[in-house]
C-alpha cells in the first residue's frame, strides 16, 4: 500500500539484512537513497540518540563496548553506527571499532554498523544523519554514534545527538587542549576516561572549574570519570539526568528542530558546492593557473569565480 | 555515480591468536581502497555472520593458522546462506593444506591463500569476484 508512488519500505524492523541493504543505499545517495528516506522519516524521532566524541585514543569505543550492555540489561535495544576515517589517498578504509564490541557480538538487541567517512568534509560521514534516521525507524530504543572529533565533525554530531559525550582521557592533554579545540562547547557531559591513570583526577578538576568559570549554561555538563573496560555507571547516571532535564518543557523538540535545521542548511550547501564545482572546473584551472602566473592574488580570482558563477 | 567501494569483513574464527597475517591483509586491502572491516580475534561462527549481515559486506575473509579450517569453512559459508547471504564471497588463508583446499571449495568457499601471496592477487581476486556478485546482491535488496 504506497503513499504517492513510493515503493514500499524494505521491512526495517523485522529483517536485520533488510536494514543492513538500506543503510548500504542511502550511503551510496542519489535517488533511491531519498525514495527511502522519505519512507522511514515518519517513522523517526522515537529514538535516543547519544553521540560520543573525543581525540582518537580517547577510549570512546571501549566505553560503548561497556556501556551497551548496561543498556541492554536495562531492557533496551541499541543501535551503534562507527565512524572512522577513509583514506583520501585511495578511498580504503579500516574500520576496527567493532572489534571493541565483543561483549555484544552475538546479542542480537545490538546492530552495529561501520561507517567509512568517504571524504565527507570535517570528517563525519554525509550519510551519517540518515543512517540513524533508518535505526531510528528501524525501532531501536537507543542509538549511540561514535566519531572521532576535530574541527568541523563536532559541530556535526551537536546537530544529530540529543546528547553529546565528550570523551577525554589523561594521555589527550590538559583542559586547555579541550578548550582550543572547542570540544567543551558542544559537551552535554563531559567523560574523563581511563580514570584510574595517575592524572586523571587533575583533568576533572580543571575541566570543572573551566564550566564554573564559563558563566551560566541552562545545562551545566556533569564531569564524570569513567574506566571504560569496567566503571562506567557515573556516565550512565549523567545521561540520564540530562535525558530528564531534556524532558522537560519543550527542551528535546526544541534541540531537534535546531538540529533539523543546521542539517538542512549543511545538505543544502553541500548540494550547492558540488553543483558548482562541477560547473566551475574549467574556469578553475584558468584561474588557478594565473595565480600561479603571479598576476593576481588566490583571494582576488576566488571573489571573480564567485561574482561569475553567482546566477 | 561510480560504485561504491568493496567492503569486507576480515574475521579470525576460534581460538588461535596468530593475527599479523590477518592485520597485513587488512591494511593491504584498505590500500587498495576498500573498507575493511576488522572483527578482531576469536570470532565464533554466529558472530561472524551477523557481523557480515549488519554490515552489509561483499567479502568475508577468514585467517585460520588452526588447523580448524575444515570446520569454519563450510559452518561459515552455511550460516552464510541461511542468513540470505549467498552472494557474499567467503574466502580466506592460513595454513591449509591443497587437498582441504580443493575440497572447501567444493563446499562453497572461494580462494584460499597461503603465506607468501602478493597483496596484489588479492585484490584481483576479490574486486573480479566481487564485480560479478554484485548484481546478485542488487537483487537480494529489491524490496519484494
Amino acid at each position: 500500500m504506497s503513499e504517492a508512488g513510493l515503493p514500499p519500505l524494505p521491512d526495517l524492523e523485522g529483517d536485520r539484512g533488510a536494514l543492513a541493504r538500506a543503510v548500504s543505499r542511502v550511503e551510496a545517495g542519489g535517488d533511491e537513497a531519498r525514495t527511502l528516506l522519505d519512507a522511514a522519516w515518519k517513522k523517526t524521532g522515537r529514538a535516543r540518540r547519544i553521540g560520543l566524541t573525543g581525540p582518537p585514543g580517547a577510549g570512546k569505543s571501549t566505553l560503548l563496548a561497556t556501556l551497551v550492555p548496561l543498556l541492554r540489561g536495562e531492557g533496551k535495544t541499541v543501535g551503534v553506527v562507527a565512524v572512522d576515517p577513509s583514506s583520501p589517498y585511495t578511498g580504503g578504509a579500516l574500520l576496527g571499532d567493532r572489534h571493541r564490541m565483543a561483549r555484544s557480538a552475538a546479542d542480537d538487541g545490538v546492530f552495529v554498523r561501520s561507517v567509512a567517512s568517504r571524504g565527507a568534509a570535517g570528517g563525519l560521514a554525509r550519510a551519517v544523519p540518515a543512517v540513524l534516521d533508518l535505526l531510528d525507524a528501524a525501532g531501536f530504543d537507543v542509538l549511540c554514534v561514535e566519531t572521532v572529533g576535530v574541527g568541523q565533525t563536532e559541530m556535526d554530531i551537536a546537530a544529530l545527538a540529543d546528547t553529546v559525550v565528550v570523551v577525554l582521557s589523561p594521555e589527550s592533554g590538559d583542559g586547555v587542549q579541550a578548550m582550543k579545540a572547542g570540544l567543551l562547547e558542544i559537551a552535554d557531559v563531559l567523560c574523563v576516561n581511563k580514570a584510574d591513570r595517575p592524572d586523571a583526577a587533575t583533568l576533572a578538576s580543571e575541566l570543572e572549574q573551566m564550566f564554573d568559570r564559563g558563566g551560566e549554561r541552562a545545562w551545566r555538563p556533569p564531569v564524570v570519570c569513567t574506566e571504560g573496560r569496567r566503571e562506567v555507571g557515573p556516565l550512565r547516571e549523567a545521561l540520564e539526568a540530562h535525558a530528564a532535564w531534556l524532558g522537560q518543557d519543550d527542551r528535546l523538540q526544541e534541540r531537534r528542530r535546531r538540529g533539523l535545521e543546521q542539517r538542512l542548511q549543511r545538505l543544502f550547501v553541500s548540494r550547492v558546492a558540488d553543483h558548482l564545482l562541477e560547473r566551475a572546473g574549467e574556469r578553475l584551472k584558468a584561474e588557478a593557473a594565473e595565480v600561479a602566473a603571479g598576476g593576481i592574488s588566490v583571494e582576488t580570482a576566488a571573489a571573480r569565480l564567485a561574482k561569475e558563477f553567482e546566477a | 555515480m561510480s560504485d561504491p567501494p568493496i567492503r569486507i569483513l576480515i574475521a579470525k574464527p576460534g581460538l588461535d591468536g596468530h593475527d599479523r597475517g590477518a592485520k597485513v591483509v587488512a591494511q593491504g586491502l584498505r590500500d587498495a581502497g576498500m573498507e575493511v572491516i576488522y572483527t578482531g580475534l576469536r570470532q565464533t561462527a554466529e558472530q561472524i555472520v551477523k557481523a557480515a549481515l549488519e554490515e552489509d559486506v561483499d567479502a568475508v575473509g577468514l585467517s585460520l593458522h588452526s588447523g580448524a579450517h575444515m570446520t569454519f569453512f563450510p559452518r561459515i559459508r552455511e550460516l552464510l546462506d541461511a542468513a540470505g547471504l549467498g552472494h557474499v564471497l567467503l574466502t580466506g588463508g592460513g595454513i591449509i593444506p591443497e587437498e582441504d583446499k580443493r575440497e572447501l571449495r567444493r563446499l562453497g568457499a572461494g580462494m584460499l591463500f597461503g603465506p607468501g601471496t602478493p597483496i596484489a592477487s588479492l585484490v584481483d581476486y576479490i574486486r573480479k569476484e566481487v564485480a560479478r556478485r554484485r548484481p546478485a546482491r542488487d537483487a537480494a535488496g529489491e524490496p519484494e
